[in-house]
């Protein structure tokens, strides 16, 4: 396992004065974020508004068009960052994939490694606990493309925990888990982030995590809104955000948005099908 | 044309089996090789939903042997280079599914008729003319026999080098370049792989069947087995059983190889599918432990 070189309280990460141009549209500009080890941020917005992009860009795999991003420690030169724990958007396998449930994790391990697939020592001990950790011995061993969607993205995090990050990055985790899996899965990175990692987790609800959330980066019209949840997720804020009207009211214990504007009428690129906040 | 005659072509040669089998020794060994390289690319063809692709590298690979014998310049190494244009293409081009299909759509009749074309200007031998379209490896030369199965070792030893980054990339492409896998580079590696491998598998199987040995093994293979090792292993077997096995059954008469290296490989494939549906239903009928999101 590799620990953190850089004293604790530094920030695992530092963005300061980013911005990303596509095609003359702005996605957004003028970002600073800080995320201090242990912190958990959620990224929320309208799709469109690149909250992947945002992703993509501390991991070295999107050039901002301006600012720059220290991550670990480190300047965000390369493209790919194996200090990173990197959770991306997930499909669903294909039934026939020619892997079990573990070599997901397996991949995480040593996918990036050239040269002969001869294992090292220590890898399988390695994945075996990793497998353990994220509790899925009992069908790790399964064909991968026959297991369910919340197995699969057990494995999923299993695999971006590989090399325990003290960064992780999880894009939408919770898309079209049950409730139960989602638990399980908020769980693992709540997990985590106990460990002394940074979270930063673009969700389009905001609810299954508001109890582990610490900040809100809400994008939204090509601006932004950094704060607690109590502060950012009111109907004054947003409004303002969007300049629109827009509502935020608790129904039955669960935060809903009415009326934001989806970013389709000014935003020409998606990141992905993610929705505008609901509940 | 009668049974008798039927039966002559099919099975005259029996009487001489064991002289044509010393004289086809090196066409056996050439198959054997490409049949294991085929086989463990195949898997990767079909993980990343290639099998399209091949067939339009190989018509371009025929197009390439084409020009090579008009101009009467080596048609093993014509072939070589109308692969790697086309498979440069295609990995240039075709980085994502819809773009790559249209690619393809777009290159492969152009490069069969450029063959064609080539051949109808073509006054040599009137015989085997059509061989890059339909194979007869038993007519290639043993000096090219060696060739290509190099260059089939040289294939088998990339692929080996990046396994498990192709694999990573194959199966999640995001998540592999976030962990610094350079995947522009390694896709680009296993395209010019494949095309090398097709090309070889035209002089052996004939430009239009070369799927036979690059898909078809490894789509067998998955249908029974899931293992990282198992699927690659199984698909290597099936590719040379495909392969020398057609050769074999091939030489006991006068008809071409290439339909029943088809045939043995299409047979692999049955077989695979009814004990991976049979499988199937077992699984289904047994309970799962865990909830499972309902997907088929």
């Amino acid at each position: 396992m590799t620990s953190p070189a850089e004293p604790p309280a530094a920030p695992l990460l530092r963005i300061r004065g980013a911005g990303i141009r596509r095609d003359d549209r702005e996605l957004w500009s003028g970002l600073d974020l800080d995320v201090a080890p242990g912190e958990l941020i959620a990224v929320l917005g309208p799709s469109g508004t690149g909250k992947t992009t945002l992703l993509r860009a501390i991991l070295g795999l999107q050039e901002l068009s301006e600012g720059t991003i220290d991550a670990v420690g480190q300047p965000v030169r390369r493209r790919g960052n194996r200090r990173i724990g990197y959770l991306p958007q997930a499909r669903p396998l294909p039934p026939e994939t020619p892997l079990r449930g573990r070599d997901l994790v397996g991949l995480g391990v040593d996918g990036h490694r050239f040269g002969f697939p001869v294992p090292r020592r220590g890898d399988r001990a390695r994945i075996d606990a990793l497998v353990a950790a994220v509790g899925a011995s009992s069908f790790a061993d399964r064909p991968a493309g026959t297991l369910s969607g919340g197995e699969q993205q057990r494995l999923r995090v299993g695999q971006a925990l590989a090399d325990d990050p003290r960064l992780l990055l999880c894009d939408e985790p919770l898309t079209s888990l049950d409730l139960a899996n989602q638990q399980a899965v908020v769980d693992l990175i709540d997990r985590h982030r106990r460990t002394g990692a940074g979270v930063l987790l673009v969700t389009h609800d905001i609810n299954p995590v508001l109890d582990i959330v610490d900040r809100i980066l809400y994008l939204a019209n090509g601006r932004f809104t950094l704060g607690t949840p109590r502060e950012v997720l009111t109907t004054r804020v947003l409004s303002d955000l969007y300049g629109v009207p827009v509502f935020v009211s608790e129904v039955g214990g669960r935060l809903v948005v009415v009326g934001a504007p989806d970013a389709e009428s000014s935003a020409h690129h998606h990141d992905g099908p993610d929705e505008e906040l609901h509940g | 044309m009668n049974l008798a005659d039927i039966v002559q072509a099919m099975f005259g040669g029996l009487p001489q089996y064991g002289e044509i089998l010393a004289l086809v020794s090196n066409s056996v060994w050439a198959g054997a090789v490409l049949g294991l390289v085929g086989g463990l690319i195949g898997v990767f063809v079909m993980q990343r939903d290639m099998a399209f692709a091949v067939h339009g590298i190989s018509e371009l690979s025929f197009a390439g042997a084409a020009v090579a014998l008009l101009v009467g310049v080596d048609v093993v190494t014509g072939s070589i280079v109308g692969s790697l244009i086309a498979a440069a293409i295609i990995g240039w081009l075709g980085a994502r599914a819809r773009d790559r299909n249209s690619i393809i759509g777009v290159l492969m009749p152009f490069g069969l008729g450029v063959g064609i074309l080539c051949l109808s200007l073509y006054n040599g031998r009137a015989a085997g003319r059509f061989s890059l379209l339909t194979g007869q490896i038993v007519s290639v030369q043993s000096e090219q026999l060696g060739w290509l199965a190099g260059i089939c070792a040289l294939v088998l030893l990339g692929l080996l080098i990046i396994w498990r980054p192709l694999r990573f990339d194959s199966l999640d492409p995001q998540s592999a370049a976030a962990r610094g896998v350079p995947t522009v580079g390694v896709s680009f590696a296993f395209m010019l792989l494949l095309g090398l491998v097709v090309a070889v598998a035209v002089h052996i199987i004939g430009a239009l069947l070369v799927m036979a040995l690059v898909v078809t093994p490894a789509a067998a293979a998955m249908r029974v087995r899931s293992g990282p090792l198992a699927v690659p292993v199984l698909a290597a077997v099936f590719g040379v059983v495909s392969a020398v096995g057609g050769i074999l059954l091939a030489v006991m008469g006068t008809l071409p190889v290439s339909p029943y290296i088809t045939t043995v490989s299409f047979v692999i494939y049955l077989v695979c599918r009814a004990i991976g549906s049979r499988r199937d239903r077992v699984v289904r009928a047994a309970p799962r432990p865990a909830p499972a999101v309902g997907r088929s």
